[in-house]
């Protein structure tokens, strides 16, 4: 008895916390006369694309996805490069410094980096000035700085997958005639895969969420801006297009909805096993 | 291989990570803190006017000025609230799912997941929809219609903190959850033999093996609770009715890029940084002392 009116109450709190989803996805199919509703109802007998047409053609949500598209994922395979390249460093190899440049890696990730806005600012006019695909109102800054914020994170994960991967292989690789390169790329790479994905993800919702850099970066140039803002735009106090905002939310929620279920069990033992180191 | 040989190895791997980090995190905050010494306004990033040097000028202005404190007043209220109401939530959650069939947490745990992973302008956006003066559902639901969330400070503090809570419980709860499932069913079973009662069970063996746990997310939620800056720029329209609803990050940001004042923005951020540098060192501290080592 005891055992079902936990239940029963817990079932109810799933059913609240995902109620603002269910929301946003069944306003994105309301027809518009339903969603202006003085009497808003929990479900549609009308079912229609017409909030997603909307939030395609007149607010050009396909440029914006597709620019958010791309600054991630070019965020994503750098991250994935420098920073397997950085904790196989840390990890493999013993020298001098090496204690000293893990704690600032751990220090440099509790840095605010909203406080950096205006020196990232003035640093991203300056290098728009020598090449203009990474200043400001460009892709490329965008590209820059979420990759050094998502640096630190990655390689502090990625150590514990590089340390778990015998030394002895790498004996044996090389006592096969494996060049050190050959050794890096096609024996460790694949082996520590898993945690890459993991940090891929991380990195990826990191950039994809970003909303004060693109604010403070992209102003001037519309085709550039990323989905966070885009959303932003549209919100007008008092005559929103809540169907066409509804739509575009489910578009920026769902991407990042998919890579968090296909990750889930090995983001939550990573995150456990980067905080306990 | 030789040691020389190793080190060299190991930079040439670390370079261009360093490079990146050097370039756009140290650089950055060098910058930060040496903007946050001038007069930095429009005139000066046009280069229609020289720098003008004002040492800690601006920070005497901040430390004089009302609104600054008042903001930070409201950024340390906020916080302690949604880091309140973050762990209360989680932890209660957490404990829940250890007392529920494996179908009933695994849907708490998705629906769960969906709230962690909704990006944060969506999910202001989508509560700024659902608590919506005449289209929303809730105030159709207490009926209510008309009646404005975000007009009032309070409510509008109060409604972008249960926005806050709603996206980062998951972490506290997921977190806890597994740091009671890997208690060992023996200790548990010696406590109940010994005769102690399920609370003291709770109280005297649960709560002191999961103190590590509960100190990092306490930690971790304090510091990401304390620089929101899209929920309150979204909702509250960049800050409010006059900027009653600001928070140090927004602050910073306002006084920045809306009022040109780049220098009293760096000076804030400046401020921000040390602040939640002492965080970090109290969490490294507590760290070290529950044994964890680099």
């Amino acid at each position: 008895m005891r055992r079902w009116l936990t239940e029963g109450f817990v079932l109810v709190i799933a059913g609240v916390v995902a109620f603002p989803l269910f929301w946003m996805v069944l306003s994105a199919f309301k027809p518009e006369d339903e969603i202006i509703s003085a009497d808003p109802v929990p479900w549609t007998t009308r079912p229609t694309l017409d909030s997603f047409t909307r939030a395609l053609t007149v607010a050009n949500f396909g440029r914006y996805f597709l620019n958010s598209v791309i600054v991630a994922l070019v965020v994503v395979g750098l991250s994935i490069l420098i920073s397997f390249l950085a904790a196989t460093a840390l990890t493999r190899f013993r020298f001098r410094s090496r204690t000293t440049l893990l704690i600032m890696l751990l220090v440099v990730q509790m840095v605010p980096v909203e406080a950096l806005t205006v020196p990232l600012f003035f640093l991203m006019r300056s290098v728009g000035d020598s090449v203009p695909a990474f200043g400001l109102n460009h892709l490329g800054s965008l590209v820059l700085v979420h990759l050094a914020f998502s640096l630190p994170f990655a390689i502090w994960m990625l150590r514990g997958f590089v340390a778990a991967v015998p030394v002895e292989l790498e004996e044996a690789a090389t006592l096969d005639g494996a060049s050190r390169l050959r050794f890096l790329w096609q024996v460790l790479f694949p082996l520590v895969a898993p945690g890459l994905v993991a940090t891929s993800v991380l990195s990826f919702i990191h950039a994809w969420n970003d909303f004060l850099f693109a604010k403070t970066f992209i102003i001037s140039a519309v085709e550039n801006q990323t989905l966070p803002l885009a959303l932003q735009v549209f919100v007008k106090p008092d005559q929103n297009d809540w169907g066409a905002i509804m739509a575009g939310s489910t578009l920026m929620t769902i991407p990042v909805l998919i890579f968090f279920m296909l990750v889930q069990r090995r983001l939550v033992s990573g995150l456990a096993g980067a905080v306990k180191g | 291989m030789t040691a020389k040989g190793q080190g060299r190895t190991a930079f040439a791997y670390l370079a261009p990570a360093l490079l990146v980090l050097g370039g756009l995190l140290a650089y950055p905050i060098y910058q930060l803190v040496l903007i946050s010494l001038y007069d930095y306004g429009q005139e000066q990033v046009s280069g229609g006017a020289p720098l003008h040097f004002l040492g800690l000028g601006n920070y005497q202005k901040l430390l004089g000025d009302q609104q600054f404190w008042g903001v930070l007043g409201q950024t340390v209220a906020f916080a302690a609230v949604c880091v309140v109401g973050t762990l209360l939530v989680g932890a209660f959650l957490a404990i829940l799912a250890t007392r529920v069939r494996t179908w009933v947490r695994m849907t708490l745990f998705l629906a769960a997941l969906g709230a962690w992973s909704t990006p944060a302008v969506a999910g202001s956006t989508i509560w700024l929809f659902l608590f919506d003066a005449n289209f929303g559902f809730v105030n159709e639901v207490l009926g209510i219609q008309g009646f404005s969330w975000t007009f009032d400070k309070w409510t509008a503090f109060g409604l972008v903190a249960a926005q806050v809570i709603w996206c980062s419980f998951p972490f506290v709860m997921v977190t806890l959850y597994a740091g009671i499932k890997a208690i060992p069913g023996e200790v548990l079973e010696a406590a109940a033999l010994d005769g102690a009662s399920a609370f003291r069970t709770a109280w005297s063996v649960t709560l002191p093996l999961l103190r590590p746990i509960i100190l990092v997310v306490t930690i971790q939620s304090i510091i990401w609770d304390f620089k929101v800056f899209t929920q309150i720029y979204v909702m509250t329209n960049g800050g409010g009715i006059a900027g009653r609803n600001l928070v140090l990050n927004v602050y910073a940001y306002q006084q920045a890029f809306a009022a040109s004042e780049y220098g009293l923005g760096a000076a804030i951020g400046v401020v921000m940084t040390v602040l939640l540098l002492a965080i970090t060192m109290f969490y490294l501290r507590a760290l070290r002392r529950s044994g964890e080592v680099l």
